[in-house]
Protein backbone atom coordinates (compact mmCIF):
# COMPACT_ATOMS: atom_id res chain seq x y z
CA UNK A 1 0.00 0.00 0.00
CA UNK A 2 2.74 2.53 1.38
CA UNK A 3 4.67 1.65 -1.61
CA UNK A 4 2.22 2.12 -4.01
CA UNK A 5 1.92 5.96 -2.51
CA UNK A 6 5.43 6.66 -2.45
CA UNK A 7 7.12 4.25 -4.49
CA UNK A 8 10.95 6.09 -4.37
CA UNK A 9 10.98 6.31 -0.40
CA UNK A 10 13.40 3.57 1.09
CA UNK A 11 12.59 3.90 4.77
CA UNK A 12 16.07 3.34 5.98
CA UNK A 13 17.12 6.57 4.81
CA UNK A 14 13.30 8.33 5.68
CA UNK A 15 14.25 6.93 9.36
CA UNK A 16 17.91 8.00 9.43
CA UNK A 17 16.93 11.51 8.18
CA UNK A 18 14.38 11.70 10.61
CA UNK A 19 17.08 10.50 13.15
CA UNK A 20 19.41 13.45 12.09
CA UNK A 21 16.95 16.18 12.04
CA UNK A 22 15.92 15.64 15.81
CA UNK A 23 19.07 15.31 16.81
CA UNK A 24 19.94 18.72 15.18
CA UNK A 25 16.91 20.17 16.29
CA UNK A 26 17.29 18.39 20.08
CA UNK A 27 20.89 19.89 20.48
CA UNK A 28 20.48 23.25 19.12
CA UNK A 29 17.25 23.82 21.40
CA UNK A 30 19.55 22.84 24.27
CA UNK A 31 22.18 24.64 23.16
CA UNK A 32 19.84 27.93 22.34
CA UNK A 33 18.05 27.37 25.56
CA UNK A 34 21.63 27.98 27.34
CA UNK A 35 22.81 30.93 24.92
CA UNK A 36 19.46 32.33 25.05
CA UNK A 37 18.95 32.31 28.82
CA UNK A 38 22.35 33.61 29.69
CA UNK A 39 22.21 36.29 27.26
CA UNK A 40 18.71 36.97 27.68
CA UNK A 41 19.45 37.65 31.48
CA UNK A 42 22.48 39.87 31.05
CA UNK A 43 20.22 41.86 28.85
CA UNK A 44 17.69 42.06 32.04
CA UNK A 45 20.27 42.50 34.78
CA UNK A 46 21.82 44.97 32.72
CA UNK A 47 19.16 47.45 31.71
CA UNK A 48 18.20 50.89 33.71
CA UNK A 49 17.12 50.40 37.07
CA UNK A 50 18.41 46.66 37.17
CA UNK A 51 21.00 44.65 40.03
CA UNK A 52 23.86 45.31 37.23
CA UNK A 53 22.66 48.13 35.65
CA UNK A 54 25.66 48.89 33.24
CA UNK A 55 24.86 50.95 29.59
CA UNK A 56 27.83 50.02 27.86
CA UNK A 57 27.73 46.38 28.70
CA UNK A 58 24.21 46.63 27.92
CA UNK A 59 24.86 48.54 24.89
CA UNK A 60 27.44 45.55 23.65
CA UNK A 61 25.40 42.47 24.29
CA UNK A 62 22.68 44.52 22.65
CA UNK A 63 24.10 45.26 19.22
CA UNK A 64 25.14 41.79 19.23
CA UNK A 65 22.23 40.09 19.45
CA UNK A 66 20.28 42.53 16.97
CA UNK A 67 23.23 41.62 14.51
CA UNK A 68 23.23 38.09 14.81
CA UNK A 69 19.16 38.40 14.47
CA UNK A 70 19.39 40.34 11.26
CA UNK A 71 21.79 38.00 9.44
CA UNK A 72 19.76 35.52 7.65
CA UNK A 73 19.84 31.66 8.64
CA UNK A 74 21.47 30.83 5.14
CA UNK A 75 24.42 33.40 4.90
CA UNK A 76 24.85 32.76 8.65
CA UNK A 77 25.95 29.13 7.82
CA UNK A 78 28.54 30.24 5.12
CA UNK A 79 29.79 32.97 7.17
CA UNK A 80 30.46 30.67 10.35
CA UNK A 81 31.73 27.89 7.73
CA UNK A 82 35.75 28.50 9.51
CA UNK A 83 34.43 28.72 12.48
CA UNK A 84 32.37 25.42 12.53
CA UNK A 85 35.22 23.87 10.45
CA UNK A 86 37.45 25.15 13.75
CA UNK A 87 35.57 23.89 16.51
CA UNK A 88 33.72 20.85 15.21
CA UNK A 89 36.43 19.43 12.82
CA UNK A 90 34.31 19.14 9.55
CA UNK A 91 31.50 21.13 7.51
CA UNK A 92 29.56 18.42 6.33
CA UNK A 93 26.78 16.44 8.47
CA UNK A 94 24.17 17.31 11.49
CA UNK A 95 27.21 18.11 13.60
CA UNK A 96 28.44 20.76 11.81
CA UNK A 97 25.02 22.36 11.50
CA UNK A 98 24.74 23.22 15.07
CA UNK A 99 26.92 26.13 15.66
CA UNK A 100 25.15 28.30 13.37
CA UNK A 101 22.01 26.60 14.59
CA UNK A 102 22.49 27.61 18.19
CA UNK A 103 24.17 31.37 16.57
CA UNK A 104 21.07 31.76 14.69
CA UNK A 105 18.44 30.84 17.28
CA UNK A 106 20.63 32.51 20.46
CA UNK A 107 19.61 35.78 19.74
CA UNK A 108 16.00 35.65 18.71
CA UNK A 109 15.26 33.53 21.97
CA UNK A 110 17.27 35.70 24.37
CA UNK A 111 14.91 38.72 23.60
CA UNK A 112 12.25 36.42 24.37
CA UNK A 113 14.00 36.11 27.56
CA UNK A 114 14.03 39.76 28.06
CA UNK A 115 10.71 40.06 27.29
CA UNK A 116 9.90 37.36 29.64
CA UNK A 117 11.56 38.57 32.65
CA UNK A 118 10.35 42.09 32.25
CA UNK A 119 6.99 40.59 32.88
CA UNK A 120 7.99 39.49 36.34
CA UNK A 121 6.14 41.67 39.01
CA UNK A 122 7.96 44.00 40.53
CA UNK A 123 6.76 43.93 43.80
CA UNK A 124 8.06 40.26 43.92
CA UNK A 125 11.36 41.31 42.84
CA UNK A 126 11.18 44.06 45.59
CA UNK A 127 9.84 41.84 47.84
CA UNK A 128 13.10 39.07 47.38
CA UNK A 129 15.06 42.12 48.15
CA UNK A 130 13.72 43.06 51.06
CA UNK A 131 14.24 39.67 52.58
CA UNK A 132 18.00 39.73 51.51
CA UNK A 133 18.02 37.71 48.69
CA UNK A 134 21.25 37.44 46.43
CA UNK A 135 21.56 37.69 42.82
CA UNK A 136 21.74 34.60 42.36
CA UNK A 137 18.47 33.73 44.66
CA UNK A 138 17.18 36.19 42.80
CA UNK A 139 17.66 34.94 39.53
CA UNK A 140 17.45 30.74 40.18
CA UNK A 141 14.14 31.25 42.55
CA UNK A 142 12.45 34.29 41.12
CA UNK A 143 12.98 35.29 37.90
CA UNK A 144 13.41 32.42 36.03
CA UNK A 145 10.47 30.19 37.71
CA UNK A 146 8.39 33.45 37.75
CA UNK A 147 8.65 33.72 34.18
CA UNK A 148 8.34 29.72 33.36
CA UNK A 149 5.69 29.70 31.11
CA UNK A 150 7.06 32.59 29.05
CA UNK A 151 9.95 30.94 28.84
CA UNK A 152 8.85 27.90 27.71
CA UNK A 153 6.14 29.29 25.10
CA UNK A 154 9.16 31.08 23.35
CA UNK A 155 11.27 27.92 23.62
CA UNK A 156 8.61 26.54 21.40
CA UNK A 157 8.36 29.32 18.55
CA UNK A 158 11.99 29.27 18.96
CA UNK A 159 12.29 25.11 18.25
CA UNK A 160 10.39 25.33 15.48
CA UNK A 161 12.16 27.68 13.74
CA UNK A 162 14.69 25.34 14.89
CA UNK A 163 13.55 22.75 12.91
CA UNK A 164 12.72 24.73 9.70
CA UNK A 165 16.28 26.09 9.62
CA UNK A 166 17.86 22.05 10.07
CA UNK A 167 15.99 21.68 6.45
CA UNK A 168 17.85 24.33 5.13
CA UNK A 169 20.76 23.77 6.68
CA UNK A 170 20.23 20.38 5.11
CA UNK A 171 20.37 22.15 1.60
CA UNK A 172 24.03 22.28 1.89
CA UNK A 173 24.69 18.70 3.13
CA UNK A 174 23.63 19.06 6.75
CA UNK A 175 21.77 15.71 6.66
CA UNK A 176 18.29 15.50 8.17
CA UNK A 177 14.56 15.31 6.32
CA UNK A 178 15.84 18.69 4.41
CA UNK A 179 18.52 17.36 2.96
CA UNK A 180 16.53 13.88 1.90
CA UNK A 181 13.75 16.25 0.30
CA UNK A 182 16.07 17.90 -1.44
CA UNK A 183 19.35 15.44 -3.17
CA UNK A 184 16.54 12.62 -3.34
CA UNK A 185 13.12 14.29 -3.82
CA UNK A 186 14.10 17.40 -5.64
CA UNK A 187 17.54 16.74 -7.84
CA UNK A 188 16.08 13.25 -8.67
CA UNK A 189 12.63 14.84 -9.37
CA UNK A 190 11.14 12.06 -7.17
CA UNK A 191 8.30 14.13 -5.41
CA UNK A 192 7.06 11.48 -3.71
CA UNK A 193 9.71 11.79 -1.42
CA UNK A 194 9.36 15.19 -1.05
CA UNK A 195 5.69 14.84 -0.09
CA UNK A 196 7.11 11.84 2.85
CA UNK A 197 9.68 14.60 4.29
CA UNK A 198 7.16 17.14 3.99
CA UNK A 199 4.93 14.98 6.08
CA UNK A 200 7.23 13.89 8.76
CA UNK A 201 9.12 17.54 9.28
CA UNK A 202 4.80 18.56 10.09
CA UNK A 203 4.23 15.79 12.03
CA UNK A 204 7.35 16.78 14.24
CA UNK A 205 6.46 20.77 14.53
CA UNK A 206 2.97 19.28 15.71
CA UNK A 207 4.79 17.16 18.67
CA UNK A 208 6.97 20.33 19.96
CA UNK A 209 4.14 22.61 19.61
CA UNK A 210 1.68 20.31 21.64
CA UNK A 211 4.52 19.78 24.23
CA UNK A 212 5.54 23.26 24.62
CA UNK A 213 1.93 24.34 24.86
CA UNK A 214 0.69 21.76 27.42
CA UNK A 215 3.95 22.46 29.81
CA UNK A 216 3.60 25.93 29.60
CA UNK A 217 -0.13 25.77 30.80
CA UNK A 218 0.48 23.26 33.57
CA UNK A 219 3.36 25.61 34.71
CA UNK A 220 1.15 28.54 34.64
CA UNK A 221 -0.27 28.96 38.65
CA UNK A 222 -1.29 32.68 37.88
CA UNK B 1 14.80 50.70 69.66
CA UNK B 2 14.83 52.39 66.26
CA UNK B 3 16.37 55.73 66.34
CA UNK B 4 15.68 57.93 63.03
CA UNK B 5 18.26 60.91 62.64
CA UNK B 6 17.27 63.51 60.27
CA UNK B 7 16.77 60.92 57.54
CA UNK B 8 15.92 62.63 53.92
CA UNK B 9 15.53 61.15 50.83
CA UNK B 10 15.22 63.40 47.79
CA UNK B 11 14.58 62.46 44.17
CA UNK B 12 16.25 64.39 41.81
CA UNK B 13 15.13 65.15 38.09
CA UNK B 14 16.20 66.98 34.98
CA UNK B 15 14.17 69.79 36.19
CA UNK B 16 13.18 69.47 39.85
CA UNK B 17 13.92 67.69 43.32
CA UNK B 18 11.31 66.47 45.45
CA UNK B 19 11.46 66.11 49.23
CA UNK B 20 10.02 63.16 49.99
CA UNK B 21 11.86 62.04 53.12
CA UNK B 22 12.82 65.61 55.04
CA UNK B 23 14.77 65.51 58.19
CA UNK B 24 12.85 63.50 59.29
CA UNK B 25 13.22 62.23 63.49
CA UNK B 26 11.86 59.39 65.50
CA UNK B 27 12.33 57.12 68.00
CA UNK B 28 10.29 53.82 68.00
CA UNK B 29 10.43 51.77 71.28
CA UNK B 30 10.96 48.13 71.35
CA UNK B 31 8.04 46.09 71.19
CA UNK B 32 5.14 48.65 69.85
CA UNK B 33 3.26 49.09 67.56
CA UNK B 34 4.06 52.45 65.40
CA UNK B 35 1.41 53.90 63.30
CA UNK B 36 2.60 56.35 60.09
CA UNK B 37 -0.24 58.22 58.91
CA UNK B 38 -0.27 61.12 56.32
CA UNK B 39 -2.12 61.52 53.32
CA UNK B 40 -1.24 60.61 49.65
CA UNK B 41 2.59 61.93 48.62
CA UNK B 42 3.81 62.73 52.18
CA UNK B 43 6.27 60.47 51.78
CA UNK B 44 5.10 57.10 54.13
CA UNK B 45 6.17 54.43 51.17
CA UNK B 46 9.58 56.53 50.61
CA UNK B 47 9.87 56.48 54.40
CA UNK B 48 9.05 53.05 55.30
CA UNK B 49 11.26 51.62 52.42
CA UNK B 50 14.34 53.39 53.87
CA UNK B 51 14.23 51.56 57.09
CA UNK B 52 15.15 48.52 54.70
CA UNK B 53 16.84 50.32 52.46
CA UNK B 54 14.93 49.40 49.07
CA UNK B 55 15.69 52.97 48.31
CA UNK B 56 18.95 54.70 49.60
CA UNK B 57 19.03 57.90 52.12
CA UNK B 58 20.36 60.87 50.64
CA UNK B 59 21.21 62.12 53.99
CA UNK B 60 20.46 60.50 57.94
CA UNK B 61 21.14 57.69 60.23
CA UNK B 62 19.27 54.76 60.87
CA UNK B 63 19.56 52.79 63.91
CA UNK B 64 17.91 49.58 64.70
CA UNK B 65 19.32 47.26 67.51
CA UNK B 66 22.53 49.49 68.34
CA UNK B 67 23.45 49.37 64.41
CA UNK B 68 23.19 51.99 61.90
CA UNK B 69 21.42 51.15 58.46
CA UNK B 70 22.81 53.28 56.18
CA UNK B 71 26.29 52.20 57.07
CA UNK B 72 26.04 48.24 56.38
CA UNK B 73 27.85 47.06 53.09
CA UNK B 74 25.84 45.17 51.15
CA UNK B 75 26.78 41.58 52.54
CA UNK B 76 25.76 42.97 56.09
CA UNK B 77 22.52 44.56 54.57
CA UNK B 78 21.63 41.33 53.34
CA UNK B 79 21.91 39.74 56.69
CA UNK B 80 19.95 42.68 58.24
CA UNK B 81 17.46 42.48 56.07
CA UNK B 82 16.64 38.90 57.33
CA UNK B 83 15.44 40.38 60.51
CA UNK B 84 13.52 43.17 59.27
CA UNK B 85 10.37 41.56 57.84
CA UNK B 86 8.09 43.01 55.48
CA UNK B 87 4.73 43.04 54.10
CA UNK B 88 3.22 45.35 51.11
CA UNK B 89 -0.16 46.24 49.65
CA UNK B 90 -0.16 43.45 47.39
CA UNK B 91 1.34 40.70 49.05
CA UNK B 92 3.82 40.14 46.47
CA UNK B 93 3.84 36.69 46.74
CA UNK B 94 5.53 34.26 43.93
CA UNK B 95 2.49 33.30 41.83
CA UNK B 96 4.71 29.58 41.10
CA UNK B 97 4.66 28.81 44.61
CA UNK B 98 2.28 27.46 46.95
CA UNK B 99 1.60 29.21 50.49
CA UNK B 100 4.28 26.09 52.19
CA UNK B 101 6.60 27.67 49.37
CA UNK B 102 6.28 30.72 49.30
CA UNK B 103 6.75 31.03 53.49
CA UNK B 104 9.61 28.92 52.74
CA UNK B 105 11.47 31.40 50.06
CA UNK B 106 12.93 33.26 53.14
CA UNK B 107 14.56 30.72 54.99
CA UNK B 108 15.72 29.39 52.05
CA UNK B 109 17.52 32.58 51.27
CA UNK B 110 18.82 32.57 54.76
CA UNK B 111 20.14 28.81 54.00
CA UNK B 112 17.86 26.91 56.82
CA UNK B 113 18.03 23.37 56.42
CA UNK B 114 15.36 21.64 54.44
CA UNK B 115 13.74 19.76 58.13
CA UNK B 116 14.45 22.98 59.97
CA UNK B 117 12.28 24.89 57.07
CA UNK B 118 9.77 22.36 56.99
CA UNK B 119 9.24 22.53 60.77
CA UNK B 120 9.19 26.71 60.72
CA UNK B 121 6.61 27.13 58.24
CA UNK B 122 4.08 24.95 59.27
CA UNK B 123 4.20 26.34 62.73
CA UNK B 124 4.31 29.99 60.76
CA UNK B 125 1.05 28.39 58.97
CA UNK B 126 -0.63 27.51 62.02
CA UNK B 127 0.07 31.33 63.38
CA UNK B 128 -1.19 32.97 60.77
CA UNK B 129 -4.43 30.71 60.37
CA UNK B 130 -3.72 29.12 57.12
CA UNK B 131 -4.12 25.07 58.07
CA UNK B 132 -5.08 23.26 55.25
CA UNK B 133 -4.21 25.46 53.06
CA UNK B 134 -0.40 24.60 53.00
CA UNK B 135 -0.65 23.48 49.16
CA UNK B 136 -3.05 25.84 47.39
CA UNK B 137 -1.26 28.88 45.37
CA UNK B 138 -1.98 32.17 45.62
CA UNK B 139 -4.26 32.40 42.72
CA UNK B 140 -6.47 30.07 44.62
CA UNK B 141 -6.73 32.65 48.05
CA UNK B 142 -8.58 35.68 48.57
CA UNK B 143 -6.68 38.79 49.53
CA UNK B 144 -6.87 38.22 53.37
CA UNK B 145 -5.36 35.14 53.04
CA UNK B 146 -2.83 36.42 50.69
CA UNK B 147 -1.86 38.49 53.06
CA UNK B 148 -1.81 36.12 55.95
CA UNK B 149 0.65 34.38 53.78
CA UNK B 150 2.71 37.64 53.53
CA UNK B 151 2.94 37.71 57.70
CA UNK B 152 3.80 34.39 57.71
CA UNK B 153 6.65 34.89 54.80
CA UNK B 154 7.75 38.22 56.50
CA UNK B 155 8.08 36.07 60.44
CA UNK B 156 10.01 33.46 59.15
CA UNK B 157 13.49 34.18 60.01
CA UNK B 158 12.23 35.46 63.32
CA UNK B 159 12.37 39.04 62.37
CA UNK B 160 12.91 42.14 65.23
CA UNK B 161 10.78 44.48 63.02
CA UNK B 162 7.84 44.22 61.06
CA UNK B 163 7.18 46.65 58.06
CA UNK B 164 3.98 47.21 56.84
CA UNK B 165 3.26 49.62 53.82
CA UNK B 166 -0.71 49.95 54.05
CA UNK B 167 -1.04 46.30 54.26
CA UNK B 168 -4.92 46.55 54.85
CA UNK B 169 -5.38 49.17 51.70
CA UNK B 170 -6.10 46.36 49.29
CA UNK B 171 -8.76 44.31 51.91
CA UNK B 172 -12.11 45.08 52.21
CA UNK B 173 -13.29 46.55 55.91
CA UNK B 174 -13.98 43.02 57.85
CA UNK B 175 -10.80 41.69 56.13
CA UNK B 176 -9.04 44.66 57.35
CA UNK B 177 -9.85 43.98 60.86
CA UNK B 178 -8.74 40.66 60.92
CA UNK B 179 -5.38 41.37 59.38
CA UNK B 180 -5.12 44.01 62.75
CA UNK B 181 -6.25 41.30 64.95
CA UNK B 182 -3.40 39.02 63.68
CA UNK B 183 -1.01 41.97 63.75
CA UNK B 184 -1.66 42.62 67.98
CA UNK B 185 -1.74 38.84 68.13
CA UNK B 186 1.68 38.43 66.74
CA UNK B 187 2.96 41.50 68.39
CA UNK B 188 1.70 40.43 71.92
CA UNK B 189 3.08 36.69 71.40
CA UNK B 190 6.49 37.42 69.72
CA UNK B 191 6.93 40.76 71.11
CA UNK B 192 8.33 42.30 67.53
CA UNK B 193 8.23 45.83 66.49
CA UNK B 194 5.39 46.76 64.15
CA UNK B 195 6.03 50.04 61.96
CA UNK B 196 3.10 50.54 60.09
CA UNK B 197 2.11 53.13 57.26
CA UNK B 198 -1.66 54.05 56.43
CA UNK B 199 -3.59 56.46 55.04
CA UNK B 200 -7.01 55.29 57.76
CA UNK B 201 -7.28 56.35 61.02
CA UNK B 202 -9.10 53.27 61.87
CA UNK B 203 -5.97 51.58 61.31
CA UNK B 204 -4.04 53.91 63.53
CA UNK B 205 -7.35 53.44 66.33
CA UNK B 206 -7.32 49.86 66.27
CA UNK B 207 -4.06 48.43 66.89
CA UNK B 208 -1.24 51.59 67.50
CA UNK B 209 0.29 52.10 70.91
CA UNK B 210 2.05 55.75 69.24
CA UNK B 211 1.50 57.24 65.88
CA UNK B 212 3.16 60.20 63.88
CA UNK B 213 1.73 61.95 61.63
CA UNK B 214 3.38 62.75 58.49
CA UNK B 215 2.97 65.44 55.92
CA UNK B 216 5.44 67.20 53.97
CA UNK B 217 7.98 64.20 54.29
CA UNK B 218 8.27 65.34 57.75
CA UNK B 219 6.58 63.83 61.26
CA UNK B 220 4.24 67.13 61.94
CA UNK B 221 2.85 65.86 65.05
CA UNK B 222 3.49 62.43 67.09
CA UNK B 223 2.27 61.26 70.67
CA UNK B 224 0.43 57.98 72.30
CA UNK B 225 -2.27 56.97 69.78
CA UNK B 226 -4.85 58.21 72.60
CA UNK B 227 -3.05 61.13 73.06
CA UNK B 228 -3.35 62.82 69.76
CA UNK B 229 -7.15 61.21 69.07
CA UNK B 230 -7.84 63.50 72.40
CA UNK B 231 -5.49 66.54 71.08
CA UNK B 232 -4.99 66.67 68.29
CA UNK B 233 -3.04 69.69 67.29
CA UNK B 234 -2.08 70.51 63.47
CA UNK B 235 -5.21 70.55 60.96
CA UNK B 236 -4.09 67.40 59.39
CA UNK B 237 -3.86 65.20 62.63
CA UNK B 238 -7.62 67.20 63.31
CA UNK B 239 -8.83 66.32 59.88
CA UNK B 240 -7.71 62.66 60.35
CA UNK B 241 -9.35 62.39 63.30
CA UNK B 242 -12.27 62.91 62.50
CA UNK B 243 -12.11 60.17 60.04
CA UNK B 244 -12.74 58.12 62.94
CA UNK B 245 -14.87 60.23 65.38
CA UNK B 246 -17.02 62.39 62.92
CA UNK B 247 -16.99 66.05 62.93
CA UNK B 248 -16.63 67.73 66.52
CA UNK B 249 -19.55 68.94 68.07
CA UNK B 250 -20.47 72.78 67.57
CA UNK B 251 -21.35 74.73 69.84
CA UNK B 252 -24.80 75.56 68.56
CA UNK B 253 -25.83 72.18 68.48
CA UNK B 254 -24.83 71.70 72.37
CA UNK B 255 -27.08 74.68 73.15
CA UNK B 256 -30.27 73.38 71.97
CA UNK B 257 -29.49 70.08 73.31
CA UNK B 258 -29.56 71.96 76.96
CA UNK B 259 -32.08 74.12 75.51
CA UNK B 260 -34.46 70.68 75.47
CA UNK B 261 -34.63 69.97 78.97
CA UNK B 262 -35.65 71.90 81.88
CA UNK B 263 -34.77 69.94 84.87
CA UNK B 264 -31.52 68.23 85.63
CA UNK B 265 -27.85 68.56 83.61
CA UNK B 266 -26.34 67.86 80.09
CA UNK B 267 -23.07 67.04 80.79
CA UNK B 268 -20.21 66.25 78.72
CA UNK B 269 -18.43 62.59 79.56
CA UNK B 270 -14.37 62.31 77.85
CA UNK B 271 -13.33 58.38 77.98
CA UNK B 272 -10.27 58.65 77.69
CA UNK B 273 -9.19 54.80 77.65
CA UNK B 274 -9.50 53.10 80.23
CA UNK B 275 -11.53 49.70 80.39
CA UNK B 276 -12.01 50.11 83.77
CA UNK B 277 -14.65 53.07 83.36
CA UNK B 278 -16.94 50.72 80.48
CA UNK B 279 -19.77 50.20 83.16
CA UNK B 280 -19.76 54.23 84.59
CA UNK B 281 -23.68 54.10 83.19
CA UNK B 282 -24.70 51.48 84.74
CA UNK B 283 -23.36 52.00 88.13
CA UNK B 284 -24.16 55.52 87.89
CA UNK B 285 -27.81 54.47 87.89
CA UNK B 286 -27.45 51.94 90.64
CA UNK B 287 -25.82 53.81 92.99
CA UNK B 288 -27.59 57.37 92.65
CA UNK B 289 -31.13 58.39 92.93
CA UNK B 290 -30.92 59.73 89.18
CA UNK B 291 -32.19 59.03 85.64
CA UNK B 292 -29.77 58.72 82.73
CA UNK B 293 -30.59 60.02 79.51
CA UNK B 294 -27.78 59.31 76.62
CA UNK B 295 -28.37 62.43 74.13
CA UNK B 296 -25.41 62.26 71.53
CA UNK B 297 -21.93 60.33 71.66
CA UNK B 298 -19.04 58.95 69.59
CA UNK B 299 -17.20 56.44 71.67
CA UNK B 300 -14.58 54.23 70.04
CA UNK B 301 -11.96 51.54 70.93
CA UNK B 302 -8.27 51.60 70.75
CA UNK B 303 -5.71 49.58 71.59
CA UNK B 304 -5.41 51.42 75.10
CA UNK B 305 -9.52 51.57 75.76
CA UNK B 306 -12.40 53.22 75.10
CA UNK B 307 -12.17 56.60 73.72
CA UNK B 308 -14.61 59.53 72.92
CA UNK B 309 -17.30 61.68 74.52
CA UNK B 310 -20.93 60.92 75.55
CA UNK B 311 -23.09 63.92 76.22
CA UNK B 312 -25.72 62.81 78.90
CA UNK B 313 -28.44 63.94 80.84
CA UNK B 314 -28.83 63.89 84.42
CA UNK B 315 -32.05 63.83 86.06
CA UNK B 316 -33.43 64.60 89.58
CA UNK B 317 -32.38 66.25 92.55
CA UNK B 318 -29.58 68.52 92.58
CA UNK B 319 -28.15 67.03 95.73
CA UNK B 320 -27.94 63.63 93.98
CA UNK B 321 -26.89 65.13 90.55
CA UNK B 322 -23.71 66.71 92.48
CA UNK B 323 -23.14 63.35 94.36
CA UNK B 324 -23.16 61.92 90.92
CA UNK B 325 -20.52 64.28 89.28
CA UNK B 326 -18.44 64.11 92.10
CA UNK B 327 -18.30 60.06 91.62
CA UNK B 328 -17.70 60.62 87.68
CA UNK B 329 -14.60 63.10 88.35
CA UNK B 330 -13.19 60.50 91.02
CA UNK B 331 -12.93 58.31 87.74
CA UNK B 332 -10.45 58.94 84.82
CA UNK B 333 -13.19 59.77 82.73
CA UNK B 334 -13.40 63.77 82.64
CA UNK B 335 -16.83 65.10 83.06
CA UNK B 336 -18.01 68.78 82.21
CA UNK B 337 -21.43 70.24 82.72
CA UNK B 338 -23.20 72.08 80.49
CA UNK B 339 -25.51 73.78 81.57
CA UNK B 340 -27.60 74.28 84.68
CA UNK B 341 -31.34 74.14 83.50
CA UNK B 342 -33.54 76.07 85.47
N1 LIG C 1 10.99 56.87 42.54
C1 LIG C 1 10.59 58.16 42.68
N2 LIG C 1 11.08 59.13 41.87
C2 LIG C 1 10.69 60.41 42.01
N3 LIG C 1 9.82 60.84 42.92
C3 LIG C 1 9.29 59.94 43.76
C4 LIG C 1 9.64 58.56 43.69
N4 LIG C 1 8.96 57.89 44.64
C5 LIG C 1 8.22 58.80 45.29
N5 LIG C 1 8.41 60.03 44.77
C6 LIG C 1 7.78 61.28 45.24
O1 LIG C 1 7.98 61.39 46.63
C7 LIG C 1 6.81 61.86 47.27
C8 LIG C 1 6.37 60.93 48.36
O2 LIG C 1 5.94 59.72 47.78
P1 LIG C 1 5.48 58.46 48.64
O3 LIG C 1 5.22 57.35 47.71
O4 LIG C 1 6.47 58.21 49.72
O5 LIG C 1 4.12 58.99 49.27
P2 LIG C 1 3.06 58.21 50.17
O6 LIG C 1 2.90 59.00 51.41
O7 LIG C 1 3.45 56.79 50.32
O8 LIG C 1 1.75 58.33 49.31
P3 LIG C 1 0.59 57.24 49.06
O9 LIG C 1 -0.31 57.31 50.25
O10 LIG C 1 -0.06 57.75 47.82
O11 LIG C 1 1.23 55.92 48.87
C9 LIG C 1 5.77 62.07 46.17
O12 LIG C 1 5.75 63.44 45.83
C10 LIG C 1 6.30 61.26 45.04
O13 LIG C 1 5.94 61.83 43.81
MG1 LIG D 1 2.57 54.85 49.66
Amino acid sequence: MLSNLFPNVRMEELWTATEETLYMTGISVLGTLIFGIILGLLLFLTDRGNIWENKATNFVIATVVNVFRAIPFIILIFLLFPFTDFIMGTIRGPKAALPALIIGASPFYARMVEIALKEVDKGVLEAAKAMGAKTSHVIMKVLLPESMPALISGITVTAISLISFTAMAGAIGAGGLGDLAYRKGFQRWDFDVVFACTILIVFIVFIFQFIGDFTSRKMDKR
Amino acid sequence: MISIKSLSKIYKSKHNEVKAVDHLNLNIKNGEIFGVIGYSGAGKSTFIRLLNRLEEPTEGEITINGKDITKLGSRSLRKERQKIGMIFQHFNLLWSRTVLENISFPLEIAGVPRDERKKKVLELIKLVGLSGRENYYPSQLSGGQKQRVGIARALANDPDVLLCDEATSALDPQTTDDILDLLVDINNKLGLTIILITHEMHVIQKICHRVAVMEGGKVIEQGDALDVFMHPKEKTTKRFVQQVMGPEQDQAFIESLIKSYESGKVVRLHFVGESTNQALISELSKTFDININILQGNITQTQEGAYGTLFVHLDGTNEEIEKAINFISKTSVEVEVQSYAE
